[in-house]
């Protein structure tokens, strides 16, 4: 397997090659942009993510958690008597129970998103070149050793500059 | 608001991919000028001597300041609120605004959000001193202890501990996501080692790769939608520890929508005051316009307009309910003791951005630095009116009393401007103060 990579100068062109590359069944590995291109994920055929199911998950886990503790609290572990109110008062438990509702669901969807995207303090990933956090839009195709040369003129037909070609 | 899209070019200069990077970088890379040193100077000497008072008032005890058995509550609760306040419009920046695709806040999002967990900061030290017994602060938090107590979970006060709490950590990692793939950005330009590998460090290995892009557009949305009901619930709350209690003056269902729209009303003013300074200092004009000054004024004629409309529907009400204890507290409010406090709110807050609906007063920079000022003025009296004078005289004339903050309380507030100012400013120095990625997805030429 080769890495051949290449950078555009212009969104629209880069999503042209993008397009065109798919349609002749190139792998393209990924694409680096300094900024949220609309429209890529959809040409490079990416899925949806699933993370805004971590954040339900979490969310409703951080709610029945703080529902529940609450509920212990004021019925087995600590009843107090409040002006002979019930010790079982749902309404004023709504706030914490929402809070931490908020808590667990925004902790969840981001650390599912640096874990999934191996993001994090330390982490090491391959910066195929410097400016794609700039101005350029960079593309690495996987390419099996034979087809490597078609490939590699194809994508400079494309538009693409610079391309090198890695193992 | 959205027709400004289209018109013209939300930030000017005819800006292409690398200008941006190169402007937003500039100030991390150069040397800050004499002015940054300056105000810098300034704000840690501001805010060391609030920090001696904090200590002197640990030290020594309450009995430092000037709060009685009456006034429980007095420059420390005030100063709490109006910073928690502030923060708020930090998040209605970020969140509200990004789940309504206003793309205007692209250009001032970063620095209002860093401006929220700076106000969360100095607002979080104010009950914390505030309980006297400093060094058991962690006795607000539940946990398992041998004293085989709990906290109460019908106390509003203890629904502030997790509001404030959940408040700043997804303020905090909310800015932070977005801030990983500036600090990307800003790794990729150093040219010294020990540069790289800091920033490297911060960044957590951003690369740009399509799928974190695809994920990071999912993460922030959601976090909007998370923030948005959060910071709504977070001054909603704030106003239950008054709602809830039989004072007269506090007792009213119209807190949360009024401290609310109260909260974004002094937050924005305070956006501007340091986006103000921030645009003039750094050279920012070509991002922050005078049409995002503009736009951000609108946003305080709105919000403002609320607060007055909520300040006389209280007084409706004080006359229509018919208590007599209530109209006494709002007529007293405006003619007591305290009636100076009471008549400086009205006009900063009622009065003052009314001026706002002349276009010229809009666009003005000088004018709308100086509003923004006066503002938060007066929304630091409207909770000082709030807390101070509805306190002073209850029901029993026998524990009516007057209250007069010491000089250690008002170095304490100064000191929380310095510890709030010191952070902006390092803040300013170290970190891409315009949310770069983001302007970069509204510009034309690309």
């Amino acid at each position: 397997m080769k890495e051949i990579s290449g950078y555009f100068e212009k969104e629209a062109v880069l999503l042209d090659a993008v397009k065109n590359l798919k349609e002749n069944n190139i792998k393209i590995k990924d694409v680096f942009s300094p900024y949220p291109i609309h429209g890529l994920d959809h040409a490079m055929g990416l899925r949806r993510s699933w993370l805004p199911r971590a954040a339900f998950i979490g969310g409703a886990i951080g709610a029945i958690t703080g529902l529940l503790f609450q509920i212990w609290v004021f019925t087995k572990a600590y009843p107090i008597n409040i002006g002979g109110k019930p010790f079982l008062s749902l309404p004023s438990f709504i706030p914490v129970t929402f809070e931490c509702a908020v808590l667990f669901a925004a902790f969840s969807i981001v650390l599912a998103y640096l874990f999934r995207s191996n993001l994090g303090a330390g982490a090491n990933n391959k910066i195929y070149d410097e400016r794609a956090t700039d101005d350029r839009f960079v593309v690495v195709l996987n390419a099996e050793e034979a087809e490597a040369e078609v490939i590699r003129s194809k994508f400079e037909e494309a538009g693409a500059k610079n391309v090198k070609l890695e193992d | 608001m959205s027709e400004l899209s289209t018109r013209e070019e939300l930030i000017q200069g005819n800006k292409d991919l690398k200008t941006i990077t190169d402007d937003v970088f500039k100030p991390i890379i150069a040397k800050p000028n004499k002015l940054w040193f300056a105000g810098l100077l300034l704000a840690a000497s501001a805010a060391a001597i609030g920090i001696i008072s904090i200590i002197l008032t640990i030290w020594k005890g309450i009995g430092l300041w000037g709060v009685n058995k009456t006034i429980g509550w007095g420059w420390s609760i005030t100063n709490f609120v109006w910073w928690v306040g502030i923060g708020h419009a930090g998040t209605f920046i970020s969140a509200i605004l990004l789940l309504f695709r206003q793309k205007w806040r692209t250009s001032i999002n970063r620095s209002a959000e860093a401006m929220t967990i700076f106000a969360v900061i100095c607002a979080g030290l104010f009950p914390l001193i505030h309980m006297g017994r400093f060094l058991f602060g962690f006795f607000i938090f539940p946990y398992p202890n041998t004293r085989d107590v709990w906290v109460n979970f019908n106390s509003p006060l203890l629904w502030d501990v997790f509001a404030i709490t959940t408040y700043f950590l997804v303020s905090l990692i909310f800015w932070y996501v977005g801030l990983i793939p500036d600090l990307g950005t800003v790794r990729d330009r150093m040219k010294t080692k020990f540069k790289k590998t800091f920033y490297r460090f911060l960044s957590f290995g951003w690369t740009g790769s399509a799928k974190h892009w695809q994920r990071f557009e999912i993460v922030s949305f959601t976090l909007a939608g998370l923030a948005a009901p959060l910071v709504l619930s977070v001054h909603t709350i704030v106003s239950f520890d008054f709602a809830t209690s039989v004072i007269p003056g506090w007792h009213t269902t119209i807190f949360p929508p009024y401290f609310v729209a109260g909260a974004i009303f002094s937050g924005f003013a305070m956006v501007l005051t340091l986006l103000i300074i921030a645009r003039k200092t750094m050279n920012l004009q070509d991002y922050i316009t005078i049409n995002h000054i503009e736009l951000m004024n609108k946003i305080i004629i709105l919000t403002g307009s609320i607060v007055g409309v909520a300040y006389l529907t209280e007084l409706f009400m004080a006359w229509y309910s018919g208590v007599e204890y209530e109209l006494f507290a709002f007529i007293n409010r405006a003619t007591g003791p305290y009636w100076w406090a009471y008549w400086i709110m009205m006009t900063c807050n009622v009065v003052s951005p009314q001026l706002f609906w002349f276009r010229k007063l809009r666009r003005s920079v000088w004018f709308t630095f100086i509003m923004s000022i006066v503002i938060n003025v007066g929304m630091w009296f409207e909770r000082f009116v709030i807390i101070v004078t509805s306190l002073h005289r209850d029901y029993l004339p026998s524990s009516w009393e007057m209250y007069k903050p010491t000089l250690i309380e008002v170095l304490i507030f100064v000191g929380t401007l310095g510890i709030f100012f010191t952070l902006f400013l390092l803040f300013v120095r170290f970190f891409p103060v315009i949310a770069m990625a983001e302007v970069k997805t509204t510009i034309k030429n690309k």
